[in-house]
């Protein structure tokens, strides 16, 4: 597939990097600064392209005229929006995806249609980013949740602690500790290692698990990882940024939410965006502001600035002061690992959930998503199986008939809505979704073919 | 330093090179001629070589370095051109010392033509075809060629490509994945030597001729199956077809890449190096016709035009092709002729030599201090066709021409210690550093009476030049080595 990236910023190096790594793409990355795009070919097998990302000119130099999708991923909406629009008047390029930062433009829905602003996908790594947040704090312990079969049912990951109920105990027993539930444990990693997951697994402490399962049975099975923490009530941000007003708009009706912004112009602002949060103005890292906000009373204090390393310290900082749980957005993948282990309990990685919706979109229509696990480590992936057994690969065989590449396990299937667990001789049947767990990204183009209804395949 | 990965990737290339021994085989069999059993040898030799040094770390899997591809670069053009010599040391109609083989390697993979074989028509056709091999792989670069086959370099291969890749730019791509690049020039390379294969015939060339001189040709070699050159065919026709494709192989093979993809020549007449490297080439030619009218050093006018045009686009590209003595040439011609070989091809051509596209940017700068001088205030960028560019490359380019001088002087007088004359000296140094191939004066024909140490110091200067000096150079720089 020919990839076209607009844009050499974060989000648009590491989509760089992870679209490079499968054999089958051929990336072409479009900036304006030729020091990015020089250090970034240095480390890719990439080609780029120096020039503003919107004009025909360089979207020609570019390759726009065979490029297969144009990923358009600027600082600004308008160039991408604009990219997109030149890529599709005068290149005809298929798919279009793109980086819309502002609600506004996201909300007006009729604006991306093909004889507007001929958008087919719309990103808001802020959105992502927010409703990945959401979901931490709505299922407390949890240190991811994805949504699989269309938020239908749920993979969480959870690190397992001491007093969770399955803990140290043989997996064939969480049937028995809870019978009336659909789910199952997908995954288990052990000091980074993934371990099969069998009967007779038995969990201990520090695992990371990931089960699937339906969402109103996340806090029974939490409770089997580890002890259950009661819902978060009082909620501290740090940063009244695009990601942190967002959240606080998204919490302020159920949480108590407590917003910390420096700039006393912007907090004005959030303020009068928001109804019951309280907007305070001060740094995020004073002492004397977070105690006499009670910040020992607080349940999860979530540090969204955009300076990283201002996030690590504030956040640190909260911990110590009492703070239940302290949540820091981390854009380097080198500080996450450092600061998982240690005192901060959630490394948000924007990049990283950005990453994941992208190349969800850039795979080949509904075929399969990917969802990144621990920052990357891993994949999830979720195919849905089409056709009918003589079409599909899959379709109408037992899983132990599939023939899966070397990494790859079935963790799950979900059909109409309901956890299967799957067992080696478990039937897939069409429109089941396959929830697959890989170790190996090169492989995914071998599930994507794999999942394709094939002509040629009889 | 990554040396596991540096001795993986070597031993790799070491048995693919292997295989380059095995077509002389053939050539023998087809000539029925008894001199099969060196490339047996040679081929044996690699390949078990290749294997010892790839087997303990074929496992292996790590990314290549920025700076292990420059230690695999240098020490593979090091490794093979000595490995390259093993059949030649081999055979049994000529005996060489261990010196001379590696001399004839090098100077074939570096694509220089100087020789220090005399008596070529005599030899087995099977060497000859060897020699002419050599250079037809060094031409376009054998790392090139391992890029496009070996897929599994990754990243590692645009390292491995830019310590290869002549020019001051060299981060432009063909195509986004550097496998594709790479074979798209051998691509263009290999459809060249077709076509200059297919037009010598036409023009009256035996078949193996036609091969040998056509792999010679578009690497911009120089070397031959006779001892006279290609003066050995005295045919205007050849010379003709000769001096075509020493101009095409002279140009950027991107530009020949995209008028192949876009079936245009648009893009040669836009490219500004292109442009340059047609005028200085059109510029020495005349000059030297003129001269040699003017001087009446051939009664016949047709010879003087043919053996003008030939030579000097010959020397100019640096190939080394001779259809007369033009040592012997009146005038200042012979030191015009190699003092052109200083400029060379373009970039990313088969051609030697400082390349047009360095001489343009320091002609450009020279200008620019000029306007600087009527207008102190003004900001001018140095452009290129219609784009500024880069302060890195005008500074590369600097900094490539110093030491290139600086080089070029410390061997040169080296060279001199070993007691040749000056005049023999300069042009040794500049026929092995521009890979051009003849010189003047005691190397005019051939580097026979040179003597060990001089063949040695030619050597380095071949391999200097075909790896644009910067390669090897920083292996032996502390910078280089420290952590």
């Amino acid at each position: 597939m020919k990839v076209l990236i607009l844009g050499a910023g974060q989000v648009g190096s590491s989509a760089a990097y992870h679209l490079s790594r499968e054999e089958a793409n051929e990336v072409t990355v479009v900036d304006v600064s030729p020091d990015i795009l020089r250090e970034l070919q240095d480390r890719l097998d990439i080609r780029t392209v120096v020039g503003h990302a919107a004009y025909p000119d360089v979207l020609n130099r570019a390759g726009a005229n065979d490029a297969d999708i144009v990923v358009a991923l600027t600082d600004s909406d308008e160039t991408n929006m604009v990219a997109c629009q030149v890529a599709y008047t005068l290149f005809h390029t298929p798919t279009k995806i793109a980086r819309i930062r502002s609600a506004d433009y996201m909300n007006a829905k009729d604006l991306f249609t093909q004889d507007a602003i001929p958008i087919d996908v719309r990103i808001s790594p802020e959105q992502l980013v927010c409703d990945y947040i959401e979901k931490l704090i709505l299922y407390p312990g949890t240190s991811q949740v994805l949504d699989c079969a269309d938020g239908r049912v749920q993979l969480v990951g959870a690190k397992a602690d001491r007093d969770g109920l399955l803990v140290g105990q043989r997996i064939a027993t969480l049937r028995e500790h809870i019978p009336n539930t659909e789910g199952r444990i997908a995954a288990i990693y052990r000091n980074g290692k993934s371990l099969a997951v069998e009967g007779d697994t038995i969990i201990q402490e520090g695992d990371e698990v990931f089960f699937i399962a339906d969402r109103k049975d996340i806090r029974v099975f939490m409770s089997e990882m580890r002890r259950l923490e009661d819902p978060v009530r009082r909620v501290v941000i740090a940063g009244g940024g695009n990601i942190g007003s967002r959240l606080a708009k998204a919490l302020e009706q159920t949480n108590q939410v407590k917003i910390i912004e420096r700039d006393s112009v912007r907090a004005r602002y959030i303020s009068e965006q928001l109804n019951k949060a309280i907007v305070l103005v001060g740094d995020a890292a004073d002492e004397e502001l977070l105690l006499e906000e009670n910040i020992d009373n607080v349940d999860v204090f979530c540090a969204l600035t955009n300076s990283e390393e201002a996030n690590i310290l504030s956040s640190m900082l909260a911990k110590r002061l009492g703070a239940h749980k302290v949540m820091a957005l981390i854009n380097r993948a080198s500080y996450v690992d450092l600061m998982e282990a240690g005192s901060i309990d959630v490394a948000i990685s924007p990049q990283q959930v950005t990453i994941g919706s992208l190349l969800a979109h850039v795979r080949r229509g509904d075929v399969v998503k990917v969802h990144s696990l621990r920052h990357g480590a891993a994949e999830a992936i979720e195919a849905v199986a089409h056709g009918n057994r003589d079409e599909s690969k899959v379709v109408g065989r037992k899983i132990e008939e599939i023939n899966l590449p070397k990494g790859a396990a079935i963790a799950a299937l979900v059909r109409d809505g309901r956890v299967i667990i799957a067992h080696h001789d478990t039937e897939i049947e069409t429109d089941d979704h396959v929830i697959l767990f890989l170790t190996d990204r090169r492989k995914i183009e071998y599930l994507e073919q794999l999942f394709q209804v094939g002509v040629s395949f009889v | 330093m990554n040396w596991t990965v540096v001795q993986r990737i070597l031993g790799l290339l070491l048995m693919m090179f292997s295989v380059t021994m095995l077509p002389p085989i053939i050539v023998s069999m087809i000539f029925d001629e008894q001199s099969w059993l060196p490339f047996v040898e040679g081929f044996a030799l690699t390949l078990f070589a290749g294997l010892i040094t790839w087997f303990p770390v074929r496992k292996l899997r790590k990314e290549l370095r920025l700076r292990d591809g420059f230690v695999v670069v240098a020490a593979f053009w090091t490794v093979l051109g000595t490995f390259g010599a093993a059949p030649l040391y081999f055979a049994d109609e000529i005996t060489l010392s261990v010196t001379d083989a590696v001399f004839e390697s090098m100077s074939g993979l570096t694509t220089t033509g100087a020789t220090i074989l005399t008596g070529l028509d005599a030899l087995p056709r099977s060497i000859l075809y060897y020699r002419q091999q050599l250079q037809w792989l060094g031409g376009m670069g054998i790392i090139v060629l391992a890029v496009a086959v070996l897929p599994m370099l990754g990243v590692g291969g645009m390292q491995l490509y830019r310590a290869e890749t002549p020019g001051p730019v060299k981060d432009t791509k063909l195509t986004p994945r550097i496998t594709e690049t790479a074979k798209a020039l051998w691509y263009v390379y290999l459809a060249f030597t077709i076509a200059c294969t297919v037009a010598y015939m036409i023009a009256g060339m035996g078949w193996f001729d036609a091969i040998c001189h056509a792999f010679s040709t578009v690497a911009i070699g120089g070397f031959s199956t006779h001892d006279m050159s290609i003066g050995y065919f005295d045919s205007p026709a050849i010379d003709v077809v000769a001096i075509i494709f020493m101009f095409a192989a002279g140009i950027n093979f991107s530009l020949h890449f995209y008028a192949w993809r876009f079936v245009s020549i648009r893009h040669y007449a836009q490219d500004p190096e292109f442009r340059a490297y047609t005028a200085f080439l059109i510029t020495i030619s005349a000059l030297v016709v003129a001269i040699l009218f003017q001087q009446q050093h051939y009664a016949n006018p047709g010879q003087t035009l043919i053996n003008g045009l030939f030579q000097a686009v010959s020397i100019a590209t640096t190939t080394g092709y001779t259809t007369a003595n033009f040592s012997a040439w009146p005038a200042a011609l012979p030191v015009v002729l190699i003092l052109a070989s200083f400029v060379g091809g373009s970039a990313g051509s088969t051609a030697g030599g400082i390349k047009v596209i360095r001489w343009l940017l320091i002609y450009k700068q020279g200008m620019r201090e000029i306007v600087r001088l009527v207008h102190p205030s003004a900001e001018i960028p140095v452009k290129l066709g219609n784009k500024a560019v880069q302060y890195r490359v005008v500074d590369a380019v600097w900094g490539f021409f110093s030491v290139y001088v600086v080089v070029f002087a410390v061997l040169m007088v080296a060279m001199m210690s070993t007691g040749l004359d000056q005049v023999t000296a300069f042009s040794a140094m500049a026929a092995t550093l521009n890979n051009l191939g003849p010189g003047l004066g005691d190397v005019a024909s051939g580097f026979q009476t040179v003597s060990d140490i001089g063949k040695w110091i030619a050597i380095v200067g071949m391999l200097l030049g075909r790896l644009e000096i910067f390669t090897l150079l920083v292996l032996i720089t502390p910078t280089f080595w420290r952590h």
